[in-house]
């Protein structure tokens, strides 16, 4: 980015600020969340942030003129109110049919631009949602062509386009990252395509947006845009199988967690484990976070997840692991934890 | 000193005979103590529906605030995910099914026939029915909660979270079976809101002449005859779906979840509409009176809400505009949803208008009315947001769509209902609620319902979904959220203060009104009585009593039409659809206990339903059923008196057949809501057949052979044909020669439905296997079902003729048999066509 395109977008974000603070009062109070419509990271997200400014600001002077309409129908005395008849046809008909038409036109050109990947071969991520966590994949990265799986946390390139595929594997879901862009459903049966830029580098949070049960409050992930070169480092990082034990700590928790068959709902490359019902552990340990946005991701909630996993979040595939000890726990939770 | 009326011009000579009125207040003599259960008069039955509405509101309002509590800071505890599940999805029922629905049709039920001037609706008992069904499943319902068995799929039921596999428990069969029975009760309101207007309307009230507020019932009544329908066949499937695997819905089965989606939003938005067109058509009539001038531009008002009908029907796809349906479909939908606003701008500038050309009474209700415009003109613009796509794309699903529904919902229905009850109070029984308790309540919850929705806006853009039960506390969101619920419990106070006014009022201490306190112009402010107005006013414009100022006078006299009550019983003119001209003096059932049995055992049989006890229900069924025969035995009376005099030289009979019959009308229109419901079936084999076209049979090996489409097809025909026959021994009078007819017509649908499953199950064909054939099968079923339906309606006939009931001068009851069998024919062959042409030609 040259340092002229740089102004005019610190200048794009003023004029943004200051539309946000004087449209909507409120907002001007806000804190910049990581999971905000209003605080976009990426093209999608940009462009229907415009959009939105542009419907509350048209919206807000239709909706002041008009109570200042009724206002003034209100106090004024009847042979000073001007016009009758021609209220409904110019306010109710011709207003309208005039505005609507011009925003819809608006509103395709907005909507053929989301979903333009500018001739780039996007970035192709296949996403299912299941109740309540998400499986990530990227078909095309891994090494000699084999599916590259994760959970939970999207990783992206800044600035290219990623189109990500969506569906579920048991109820319907929606795949929501305020900050990039709008939302898709994820419906069984179905493959929905969302494609998104990310622009700014950072983490972002998403959630699911369709009601899914139980605990659909608690369906959340990280969606991470890095700049290209560090997104390719991490590729090649998560290519990789998990890491060996690093002292006897770390085996041990690598045993027991074989030992209890965690292995057969988990993988974790490298390891016999290869169950598919559940997250791939192989690199949970670089994750933001855990149980699909719930907890932070240390050995200590991390312990405290796989001994109460149904306290914490009551109804999830996962039982509660009570039976194991605490040696065991802590060291199932340090070894999965060492898995970068 | 009033001067004498001007006789000579009246339909009716004054004075009138003293014993008129005795005879008169006998018949229409309100029944006491446990009586009441058997009342069917319009006046107890809309306010005890009003009044069953109301405390489903405040139930529903309790548990929204027990939900706001819950999401007031971050991780909360109050409530665990599972109750606040079910608080969210009872909520969100109980506000539109058990509600919103309700309360206008309740409205409707009170004020219709008051503002039509007839003496009732033309089926008492059907709204009685309909009111005594609401009450018992609503009842039933609500106490789910208690057992902790509520529904928790959220108001909307999505499957598959709500199939079998992921919700095995009876919570969702509380859903599907409590709403898809009281859906009954609204559909019988239609029916009978409908027929009511159309053929109840005092003489005069030319269609130029009908009041904005019965214009606007008018199509409410018509919208729930067509989308309703939509979702009682979802709720059937889906039901059955988890009673007996019939994969619709299932992805690994060729079924799909999107169908529901479909099916129920064809419903779920022009539902939105049935709520808010009455509520327009309240405002409609309130301007107008509190501006003391009529409603500017009239003509449009009621354009615009006969528009709004159809538009809804176009619209249902903008629930679904993230569910990866292509641009173009998308694209088509959001310009509906768009125009749509047009005929809602026309209302509200007609009403700016109005009151800009009108000297405005400061009433509570004018407050209200001021408060309604504020709010439904925000929301309807946020509605022009939620249309765009992209902005929907990401306002869909959160919180902003939570202030948007609501800022409609609220501004646009509650507002007017409430401004309504203090309107419209007076007409009850002649007191006024409180002017000072009124405007304190205003206020609570004005600045309450904008304290508490309005921040949800940004909460919504902020990325807080919907239907959640907790949030992380490092969002943004806390502030928000803590503001919204101390508004929601400021609103809950302000509603509290009118319930506590209405009490007062309940109680005694309400002021006593003038008459016409308001000085508005149509016929409900006139003076009334159990038997309505004393005559039947001739009707000479839209505001009959500002263009008369002694039309009250003369029709409390007994000068118009109608002033006692001629045959000894309760009656009504029904009059022409359009020029509403005097037809016949339509005897009207008093006071019985047969459908408020009839109502019971019908709620029982669907709670025994819901709690599986699926051979218990049958007691209730039978029993329903039977409450039902007694309920109909004692109408169709015939001619049993000579054609009276009404008054204006206008002598009727008492008893007219054929199609100018009220009662031909309302099974005319239960066909409409049948060949809609059969319509969604279609739509169901068509629309799975696009998704899954490859568990469609591929050769005509799986069908079954052509000759028994031949074959069936032809018993459908002859047994249309024998009805035909059957008719005419009906008028000939050759009674065995009609039973004979009937019988056989009988034994051939029999032969032709049951042929149909047993064809199907020769070639192979398993329900649960495929999409394709649980569609079958339905469409089986429901032909199956009609016949069932037509047994017992013909059985009564026959019973009625062996009793001497049913002859050529008596055949009211055998018109409507004809009319059902004739359509269950009809829908046969289409069935038939569509089951065994369609994958010759398709595949």
């Amino acid at each position: 980015m040259d340092r002229r395109s740089g102004r005019s977008e610190g200048r794009r974000r003023n004029w943004r600020g200051a539309a946000l603070a004087g449209g909507m009062g409120l907002l001007a109070a806000c804190e910049r969340g990581p999971q905000s419509a209003l605080h976009p990271a990426g093209r999608n997200a940009e462009a229907i942030l415009d959009l939105t400014l542009l419907l509350v600001a048209g919206g807000g002077v239709i909706f002041l003129f008009v109570m200042a309409l009724a206002g003034y129908a209100v106090i004024a005395r009847p042979e000073r109110f001007p016009g009758s008849r021609a209220w409904i046809i110019g306010g109710g008909i011709v207003f309208p049919i005039v505005t609507l038409t011009a925003l819809q036109v608006y509103e395709f050109a907005v909507a053929r631009q989301l979903s333009d990947t500018g001739g780039v071969e996007p970035l192709r991520i296949e996403v299912t949602g299941y109740m309540w966590w998400w499986e990530v994949r990227y078909p095309d990265v891994g090494e000699g062509g084999e599916v590259l799986r994760t959970a939970n946390r999207l990783v992206i390139p800044a600035g290219r386009p990623v189109e990500v595929v969506v569906t579920a594997a048991d109820v319907i879901h929606s795949f929501w990252v305020p900050s990039l862009g709008g939302k898709m459903d994820m419906i069984p049966g179905h493959e929905n395509r969302l494609v998104l830029v990310g622009e700014r580098p950072g983490t972002y949070r998403g959630q699911c947006a369709e009601y899914c049960g139980a605990q659909h409050a608690l369906m959340a992930f990280d969606m991470v845009v890095e700049p290209p070169d560090r997104f390719e480092d991490w590729l090649a990082a998560e290519r990789r199988p998990a890491a060996e034990p690093d002292g006897p700590q770390q085996a041990a928790g690598r045993d027991a967690f074989l030992r209890s068959g965690c292995g057969s709902c988990h993988t974790v490359r490298g390891t016999p484990a290869n169950g598919a019902a559940g997250p791939d552990l192989t690199h949970v340990g670089g994750r933001g976070a855990l149980a699909a946005g719930t907890l932070p991701n240390t050995p200590e909630a991390l312990a405290g997840w796989i001994a109460g996993s149904q306290h914490i979040k009551p109804e999830n595939r996962m039982p509660s692991f009570p039976i194991l000890g605490g040696d065991d726990l802590h060291a199932i939770a340090v070894w999965l934890e060492s898995l970068k | 000193m009033t001067p004498p009326l001007d006789d000579a011009a009246l339909p009716n000579r004054l004075p009138r005979p003293k014993e008129e009125l005795e005879t008169l207040k006998r018949a229409w003599k309100p029944t006491s103590g446990l009586g009441l259960l058997k009342e069917v008069n319009n006046n107890i039955i809309g306010v005890m529906y009003i009044g069953t509405a109301l405390l489903f509101f405040v139930i529903s309002g309790t548990l929204a605030l027990v939900m706001r509590t819950q999401l007031a800071v971050p991780e909360n505890d109050v409530l665990g995910h599972s109750l606040y599940n079910q608080f969210f999805t009872v909520h969100g029922t109980g506000m539109m099914f058990l509600f919103a629905v309700p309360i206008v049709e309740a409205i409707g039920v009170f004020l219709l026939p008051s503002m039509l001037a007839a003496r009732d609706l033309p089926f008492p008992r059907l709204s009685a029915f309909a009111f005594w069904a609401y009450l018992f499943g609503g009842l039933a319902f609500f106490c789910s909660l208690i057992f902790e068995v509520a529904p928790d799929g959220g108001w909307f039921m999505y499957p598959p979270l709500t199939s079998m596999r992921f919700s095995p428990g009876i919570n969702a069969d509380f859903w599907l079976l409590g709403i898809g029975f009281i859906e009954i009760s609204a559909i019988a309101g239609a029916i009978e809101i409908i027929v009511g207007i159309l053929r109840t309307r005092p003489p005069g009230m030319t269609l130029d002449k009908i009041p904005v507020y019965c214009w606007s019932m008018l199509v409410m009544a018509g919208m729930i005859v067509f989308a309703f329908p939509a979702v009682i066949i979802a709720t059937a499937l889906l039901e059955i779906e988890r009673a007996f695997d019939w994969p619709f819905f299932i992805a690994e089965r060729g079924g799909d979840p999107l169908l529901w989606q479909h099916l129920f939003w064809f419903f779920g938005h022009p539902e939105v509409y049935i709520i808010f067109l009455p509520a327009a058509g309240l405002v409609s009539m309130m301007v107008p009176t509190l501006a003391q001038r009529p409603l500017v531009g009239h003509d449009w008002v009621v354009v615009a809400l006969v528009g709004t009908g159809f538009f809804s029907f176009g619209l249902w796809v903008h629930h679904m505009f993230a569910t990866g349906i292509p641009p173009l479909s998308l694209s088509f939908f959001s310009a509906a949803s768009m125009a749509v606003s047009v005929p809602a701008g026309i209302q509200v500038f007609a009403w700016i208008a109005t009151l800009g050309k009108g000297r405005l009474q400061w009433t509570v209700a004018t407050w209200f009315l001021l408060g309604f415009l504020f709010i439904f003109v925000a929301g309807g613009l946020t509605g022009v947001m939620v249309a765009v796509i992209p902005f929907d794309w990401q306002a869909h699903d959160s919180y902003f769509v939570v202030a948007h529904l609501h800022y409609v919902l609220i501004g646009g229905m509650v507002f007017p209902v409430f401004a309504g009850l203090y309107h419209w109070w007076p007409t009850l029984k002649g007191t006024m609620l409180s002017e000072r308790l009124g405007r304190w309540a205003f206020w609570m919850m004005f600045i309450g319902f904008n304290v508490a929705f309005f921040p949800m806006h940004v909460s919504g853009l902020m990325g807080m979904p919907r239907r959640v039960y907790t949030y992380p506390g490092d969002l943004g969101w806390n502030a928000l959220n803590m503001v919204s619920t101390v508004g929601a419990f400021v609103m809950a106070f302000g509603i509290l203060l009118v319930l506590i006014d209405m009490a007062r009022d309940a109680f005694g201490r309400g002021r006593p009104a003038p008459e016409n306190p308001w000085k508005a112009g149509t016929l409900e402010w006139i003076p009334n009585d159990d038997y309505a107005t004393r005559s039947i006013p001739h009707v000479r414009s839209l505001y009959p009593l500002w263009d008369n100022p002694n039309l009250s006078r003369e029709v409390q006299e007994g000068a118009h039409y109608l002033p006692g009550a001629p045959t000894r019983r309760r009656e009504t003119i029904v009059t022409s659809p359009i020029e509403a001209r005097p037809q016949y003096l339509m005897p009207m059932p008093g006071p019985h206990w047969s459908h408020f049995l009839a109502g019971l055992f019908t709620a029982a049989h669907f709670i025994c339903l819901a709690v599986q006890l699926y051979w218990v229900s049958l007691v209730p069924g039978v029993l329903a059923i039977a409450s039902v025969f007694w309920w109909v035995w004692s109408l169709d009376k015939g001619a049993d008196h000579p054609p009276q005099d009404v008054g204006g030289g206008w002598r009727v009979p008492v008893y007219l057949q054929g199609s100018e019959n009220h009662s031909w009308w309302g099974t005319a229109v239960l066909l409409l809501v049948d060949g809609t419901a059969f319509a969604c079936l279609c739509f169901t084999y068509v629309f799975l057949w696009t998704v899954s076209p490859d568990v469609w049979p591929t050769g005509t090996d799986s069908l079954p052979g052509l000759g028994w489409l031949l074959g069936e097809a032809a018993l459908w025909v002859v047994a249309a044909g024998a009805m035909l026959l059957a008719s005419r021994a009906v008028a000939g009078n050759r009674s065995w020669a009609m039973r004979g007819l009937l019988l056989a017509g009988l034994l051939l649908m029999l032969a032709a439905a049951v042929a149909e499953p047993y064809n199907h199950i020769g070639s192979g064909l398993v329900a649960s296997e495929s999409a394709y054939g649980a569609i079958v099968y339905m469409l089986a079923s429901w032909q199956v079902f009609h016949v069932v339906i037509l047994v017992l309606m013909t059985g009564l006939a026959l019973a009625r003729s062996f009793a001497g009931r049913l002859h050529a001068r008596r055949r009211v009851t055998f018109d409507n048999v004809m009319l059902v069998w004739l359509y269950t024919c009809g829908q046969g062959v289409v069935s038939l066509l569509l089951v065994h042409l369609f994958p010759r030609l398709a595949v």
